[in-house]
């Protein structure tokens, strides 16, 4: 069929849009970019002399160093004890039927309806009064928390996808439960449980609101330590921190899109 | 169900948990009932004086401020997002679509932090679209977009993009293409197929990522702290100042708490206004 004049305006004006649309979320990252080269303290565009001192910079002051590793120890434990409770808790979803299931499920779903910072305080108050001292494990606890619908979710969907055919044949072979449950479900979720405990760590990695409440100096994080020195300093250190943020970042969604294809485990097919 | 002994290990951790939850929501409407006494952290005696300050000007423009920050930025995101999750869906090469899907989905895992302060550096009076719209002689002198609403609502939209893209996407893609096809063989043209079947099919997707649009600003701090500067303030900006600035927790806790109710009812009046729409739309 021949396109009219009027689909092929409608063509192009769609993709001017789209274009235009990327270019907006693009945008700040390109500016940061730009920005993080520069050798001047104050923002200038375009730059007039280009350097790698705020790179320097940003790798020379330790609160970023030690956020980075406090980040990543609150990740890897957050995510893993959000796997494993959320991953139990789908599998229970979706399998039996047990008293105050759904009571149950609204507790556990109920911080994508409680903003970050009401959470955040919730735990400072809870901890204060129960004289718990505000350690990495508060912390931890606070992102299993704000994390874990979102791990529920993905499994609870794998599940969904899932052909229990495999289950039953593995039973009527003489599987016992415990086995089926080993060999056969366990290894079919791989994928969901991978992707689900990735994104979880994700953005337990990024999780800032909450984390401000119940980080002390020693336990701050990676995204907290950078919002205290945006507070502090103006020059560009940031812009550099950012750029290698946004780079790993994309390198790490690139590498998980080739594996797991994204439209998948965001079931957007 | 035979299987039934492995119940309690698939669901004890996540009662752990929950208990959490649900203890530090008591906490907080424990706190939210009692008296501040200052320069302690302890809480004082029970009384219903914290909710009675909530009604002093500045916390109702607060909340004013931030419903209407809300609204705007859900919007928005919506008039952008759904431009995006339709050329996701709907383009005809793979490549494309990856591409699509990457660019709008990076924002997300890169935290608040990382997108408030890039965005600071575009909208800054020294930033990139001032300095190049001067260099240009666009303008003559530094417009500002820091400290106002409109430089919140930028920023949030972008914040907010993604999920409401994926959201989107996820209900386009769920269409009966069918449907499309039979108004157009019926000699419906493209424009008239999209107002007439698409739209209307997508609303229930529309309707939700609307409303996860709202949440989502309404728990953001970062970017109004950061961006507004203390002139554009929100119930989260607020609740950290009553906490850290001046340890009144007792306030905090039932600022938090007004808060939540104040956006499950906004939330609510706005899914009950969609599915009359969405009834008008059926007709």
């Amino acid at each position: 069929m021949k396109k009219t004049l009027l689909d092929q305006v409608l063509d192009w004006s769609g993709r001017a849009l789209v274009a235009a649309i990327l270019g907006f979320v693009m945008l700040p990252f390109i500016v940061v970019a730009l920005a993080s080269f520069n050798d001047s303290a104050i923002l200038s565009f375009p730059p007039e002399n280009w350097s790698l001192r705020w790179y320097g910079n940003a790798f020379g002051y330790s609160d970023f160093g030690d956020g980075l590793l406090n980040s990543l120890r609150i990740a890897a434990f957050g995510a893993t004890i959000a796997l494993v409770a959320g991953a139990g808790f789908a599998y229970a979803l979706d399998r039996y039927a047990f008293p105050g299931k759904a009571f149950l499920n609204g507790v556990l779903m109920s911080p994508l309806i409680i903003p970050n910072f009401t959470i955040g305080l919730g735990l400072l108050i809870l901890s204060a009064a129960a004289g718990i001292p505000r350690t990495m494990w508060l912390v931890i606890a606070v992102h299993v928390i704000i994390v874990l619908p979102f791990v529920v979710r993905s499994v609870y969907v794998s599940l969904r996808n899932f052909d229990r055919a495999y289950e039953t044949a593995a039973e009527s072979l003489g599987a016992s439960p415990r086995r089926t449950l080993l060999t056969v479900t366990l290894p079919l979720l791989l994928p969901g449980l991978i992707s689900g405990g990735l994104f979880a760590a994700i953005l337990s990695f990024n999780e800032f609101t909450a984390s401000l409440f119940v980080v002390s100096q020693r336990t701050q994080t990676l995204p907290v330590a950078m919002y205290n020195y945006v507070r502090e300093y103006a020059d560009p250190t940031l812009a550099a921190v950012s750029v290698i943020y946004v780079v790993t970042v994309a390198l790490i969604l690139l590498v998980v899109h080739k594996i797991f294809r994204l439209e998948k485990v965001l079931n957007v097919e | 169900m035979s299987k039934r002994p492995f119940l309690a290990w698939f669901v004890s951790p996540s009662v752990l948990i929950a208990f959490g939850i649900a203890a530090s929501f008591l906490a907080i409407v424990q706190y939210s009932l009692r008296a501040h006494v200052p320069g302690s952290l302890d809480p004082g005696g029970f009384t219903l004086d914290n909710f009675t300050t909530l009604l002093k000007t500045i916390y109702g423009q607060a909340f004013l401020d931030t419903a209407l920050l809300c609204v705007w930025t859900a919007l928005f995101t919506l008039l952008v997002g759904y431009p995006l999750a339709y050329a996701l869906v709907r383009a005809k090469s793979a490549r494309l679509r990856s591409a699509i899907l990457l660019v709008s989905l990076t924002p997300l895992f890169l935290g608040e932090i990382v997108r408030t302060y890039s965005w600071i550096i575009v909208l800054g009076n020294q930033g990139f679209l001032n300095s190049t719209l001067l260099q240009l002689g666009i303008i003559d002198e530094p417009f500002s977009l820091m400290f106002t609403m409109t430089g919140v609502v930028i920023a949030l939209v972008h914040f907010t993009l993604p999920i409401v893209v994926v959201m989107l996407a996820a209900a386009l893609s769920h269409i009966d293409r069918n449907l499309e096809r039979a108004a157009t063989s019926l000699g419906a043209g493209r424009i008239r197929v999209f107002f007439t079947v698409t739209l209307p099919l997508s609303m229930p997707g529309i309707a939700a990522a609307a409303s996860t649009a709202f949440a989502w600003t309404f728990s953001a701090f970062a970017t109004p702290q950061m961006i507004g500067g203390g002139q554009v303030q929100t119930i989260s900006t607020l609740v950290y100042q009553v906490g850290f600035a001046s340890f009144n927790f007792p306030l905090a806790a039932s600022l938090s708490l007004s808060g939540l109710a104040f956006s499950i009812l906004v939330i609510a009046l706005f899914n009950a206004g969609i599915r009359r729409l969405e009834r008008f739309g059926a007709h």
